[in-house]
């Protein structure tokens, strides 16, 4: 039927490719759509993103006077943007616009031809009648503010801040330890070209401190965010550290003096391979270089009985509080990098590699750090049990990665670090060093180069998972020794390694508090753990929460070149937002018809944004349009339908559910 | 019976993108369902429900964020509340309780929306066929 009364609408139909028309008729659909009331028109077109694509729906608004356009192609949540936009450049409202999704909805998930043409029809007869009831409505603009978090002090989160900062934007950074740094700090060398991983990291960190738009918070979690893009609000805790840190210049004097002679806890830097005094400094290069007194450990914050000589040797600087107590700060920022990292996978439930139970079995960061010339051993490779420089060094791959009991996926950068791993083991001790692995996946910039040079240093390589490792000698050769067995696949036969010394290629999984830090910035996780990104191509470091970008390893295991890509890319998104200065915000908020209010305050307590108020004189609910946010709540509870929400009236959805459920 | 029909309901946040999230990895699913769009399965009104009856629905799915989740904080849990008197609406009217389901899928679960759909359309096919009015034209407020 063609356009009667005042609505015309043109209906597009998209091929995708074949990605709709491989399993929906196209052309069937364009028919019949064409016969549906109100339609005046209805084209299929190959593309319809395409720039041809768009002109088409420009022309017929102009030439065949549309006022209201749907398009039948991929989900909206990828190109109702694009419609909208290109029904506005010919002058017509965007919101008369409807996208119905026949690719993810329809093609990609059935493979009945028949069937999904039907469905097809469908959806796109329930949009014909949903759109008679669109009006036009204009996008409410907001401000956005110039200052962005940046929530985790790793390389990403450094790299973010130094780009927004150079960019003259005023950065948050948050971060929950004691310095900044991350897991970076820790790593000996980097893989492939063997740089000292502090020697490029640290200027990066002093950059940090010294940059006067960097506002950089350590001891601190963020607890609350509150707000939508443009303007969240953002309370952070910053716990004490006892020492103040604008008065204390990192002296170390009164780590000299500590009533405690010698370290005696574990040093979190060293994994615990080493001790620390309760009073400390992180690590030489920390940022900010500012001691922290540990609680727990404390004699005076437990007792009050210590003899306070460390006090003393601060001297007049008084850097020490005692007092000191947890603070809020409540930040209002117009985006939000969240670059929280990993964590290393433990691997004590792998009970087969004995982590934990044989003293000579490592995790890989721990081997970082027994390389490392500040390290607990000065750099000296030696074991646990006996001190000795090991002669023979089993490096596992794959342990927690690629294993069903564990993670499935590949945590990426286990191969790489393994070969450096072996490479700087052989070159420290002269070990003979066996790589036991699945597949080698060396696929950056100069990693094969790398493998290649590897193999010709003489390091083995035996293509197998290791099964087991354990100390129960079965020959005389394995006496005293770790034992790995693992099968030998390009030999096809099972292989008994006695080594000295093991060292477990651990996974990178999603960070402990994953979940807790997901819900506070109102961001999903894939199924992996780690955060989702908003498209795996072409939104990478865009999140479902607008204003929400990720960076570096919470969003998946990576290595730091591709990490500190990523921090770039959020930073940009992140400018890119807030140099708009404004930005339009989905007109579907909330409104009272006056008229049909009784007044009878369901509304009220079910906003979760405390948009509804009363009027106490007309007794009648009020919607702040500014404080909603479009979800639709209070429309669904008025027992009067006295409330509407735009893009999705009653009218509309009724109409949509009419539609869909008509028979042909 | 013949092939059911069930009209869903998914929040724009979590179900609309997991269903989203299933065509992509193109996982197949009966092509029983038909889904309706609201930014939050707080937007869902009981009568959209019983309207999806009277036009013509064998089932009615509601996806929405998992507890906690929700991207509007808690409209999940107003929805889940509404559910009781709808459940208690549609006895009197002689719906089985089965033919209405609401399941929390977050945006990673494809998996799990492929799950429920088809699980959904056999439970579907196992029940009588239902009895209904004639579909008349509804009076829009
Ligand atoms: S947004 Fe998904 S249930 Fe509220």
């Amino acid at each position: 039927m063609r356009g009667n009364g005042d609505v015309r609408i043109g209906v597009y139909v998209c091929h995708c490719g074949s990605n709709i028309a491989a399993t929906v008729d196209v052309e069937a659909v364009t028919r019949y759509a064409e016969e549906l009331p109100n339609v005046a028109l209805a084209r299929e077109y190959k593309y319809m993103c395409s720039d041809p694509g768009q002109e088409l729906i420009r022309k017929d608004i102009d030439e065949n006077k549309l006022n209201r356009v749907i398009v039948a192609a991929c989900s909206p949540l990828l190109h109702e943007h694009t419609f909208r936009h290109a029904t506005e450049a010919a002058g017509l409202n965007a919101y008369y616009f409807q996208m119905v999704n026949i690719r993810e909805h329809c093609s990609w998930v059935h493979d009945d031809r028949e069937r999904a043409t039907t469905k097809a029809k469908d959806l796109i007869r329930a949009a014909t009648m949903r759109i008679v009831h669109h009006e036009a409505l204009e996008p409410r603009k907001v401000a956005i503010r110039p200052e962005v978090l940046v929530v985790g002090g790793g390389v990403a989160g450094i790299q973010a801040a130094l780009t927004l900062a150079a960019a003259g934007k005023h950065v948050y950074l948050v971060e929950k330890d004691a310095t900044i740094g991350g897991h970076m700090a820790k790593f000996d060398k980097t893989f492939p070209t063997l740089d000292c991983s502090m020697c490029i990291l640290a200027p990066k960190m002093t950059a940090v401190k010294a940059s006067k738009n960097i506002t950089l918070w350590t001891c601190s979690d963020v607890t609350r965010v509150e707000g939508y893009v443009g303007n969240f609000k953002v309370t952070v805790r910053r716990r004490p550290r006892y020492v103040i840190e604008d008065l204390c210049v990192g002296c170390s004097r009164c780590i000299d003096e500590c009533l405690f002679k010698e370290g005696k806890f574990p040093d979190e830097w060293n994994l615990g391979l080493s001790k620390r005094k309760p009073v400390y400094i992180p690590f030489p290069q920390a940022v900010p270089p500012v001691a922290l007194i540990d609680p727990a450990a404390c004699i005076q914050l437990k007792t009050v009985k210590c003899k306070m000589t460390f006090v003393e040797a601060c001297g007049e600087r008084k850097a020490i509080d005692f007092d000191q107590k947890a603070e809020e700060k409540v930040i209002e920022v117009g985006a939000i990098i969240v670059a929280t990292g990993f964590r290393a996978y433990d691997p004590t439930p792998l009970n087969r590699y004995g982590y934990g139970r044989l003293k000579d079995v490592y995790t890989a960061l721990e081997v970082e750090r027994l390389l490392n010339a500040s390290g607990p051993t000065g750099g000296n490779l030696v074991r646990r049990s006996d001190n000795a420089k090991p002669k023979s060094v089993a490096i596992l791959h794959c342990v927690g990665s690629r294993d069903e009991n564990a993670h499935i996926y590949c945590s990426r950068v286990c191969c790489m670090y393994s070969l450096k791993l072996a490479h700087l083991i052989k070159e420290k001790t002269g070990a003979e060093v066996f790589n036991c692995y699945i597949d080698i996946r060396a696929f950056g910039k100069g990693y094969e180069e790398f493998y290649r040079r590897l193999m010709s240093e003489g390091v083995q390589f035996i293509r197998g998972k290791g099964a087991e490792v354990t100390d129960v000698a079965e020959e005389l050769r394995e006496r005293g020794k770790l034992v790995v067995s693992v099968e030998d696949t390009l030999l096809s036969r099972i292989r008994r390694i006695p080594v000295d010394m093991v060292v477990l290629a651990q996974a990178l999984e999603a960070g402990a508090d994953a979940a807790e830090v997901r819900r506070m910035f109102n961001i999903s996780c894939s199924a992996d753990g780690f955060f989702l990104e908003k498209h795996p191509k072409l939104a990478p470091v865009n999140t479902v929460a607008d204003g929400v970008f990720l960076a570096g390893c919470c969003q998946g295991a990576k290595d730091i070149p591709d990490t500190v890509a990523q921090a770039g890319a959020a930073a940009g998104e992140a400018l890119a937002l807030i140099d708009a200065q404004f930005m339009m915000m989905e007109p579907n908020t909330a409104s009272v018809t006056e008229d049909l209010c009784s007044g009878c305050r369901t509304c009220l307590p079910l906003c979760p944004y405390q948009a509804i108020t009363r009027d106490e004189q007309k007794n009648k609910a009020v919607i702040n349009e500014v404080l909603c946010k479009g979800c639709g709540t209070c429309v669904a509870s008025c027992p009067s339908a006295a409330i509407s929400q735009k893009l999705f009236t009653d009218a509309q959805i009724f109409s949509e559910i009419q539609g869909v459920m008509m028979h042909e | 019976m013949s092939e059911p029909k069930i009209l869903a309901f998914f929040c724009n946040w979590c179900t609309y993108t997991a269903a989203d999230l299933a065509g992509t990895s193109r996982m197949k699913y009966a092509a029983n369902v038909r889904v309706v769009r609201m930014m939050c399965s707080g937007r869902l009104d009981p009568q959209f429900v019983l309207q999806a009856f009277k036009e013509g629905a064998d089932g009615v799915l509601i996806g929405g964020c998992h507890p906690n989740d929700c991207h509007y904080i808690e409209g999940n849990y107003k929805a889940l509340r509404r559910m009781t008197l709808l459940k208690r609406m549609m006895e009197s009217m002689g719906i089985e309780k089965a033919r209405v389901r609401l399941e929390w899928i977050s945006a990673s679960e494809g998996l799990k929306l492929q799950e429920v759909v088809n699980e959904m359309t056999e439970q579907l096919k196992k029940l009588p066929p239902m009895s209904r009015m004639e579909p008349t034209q509804v009076a829009h407020p």
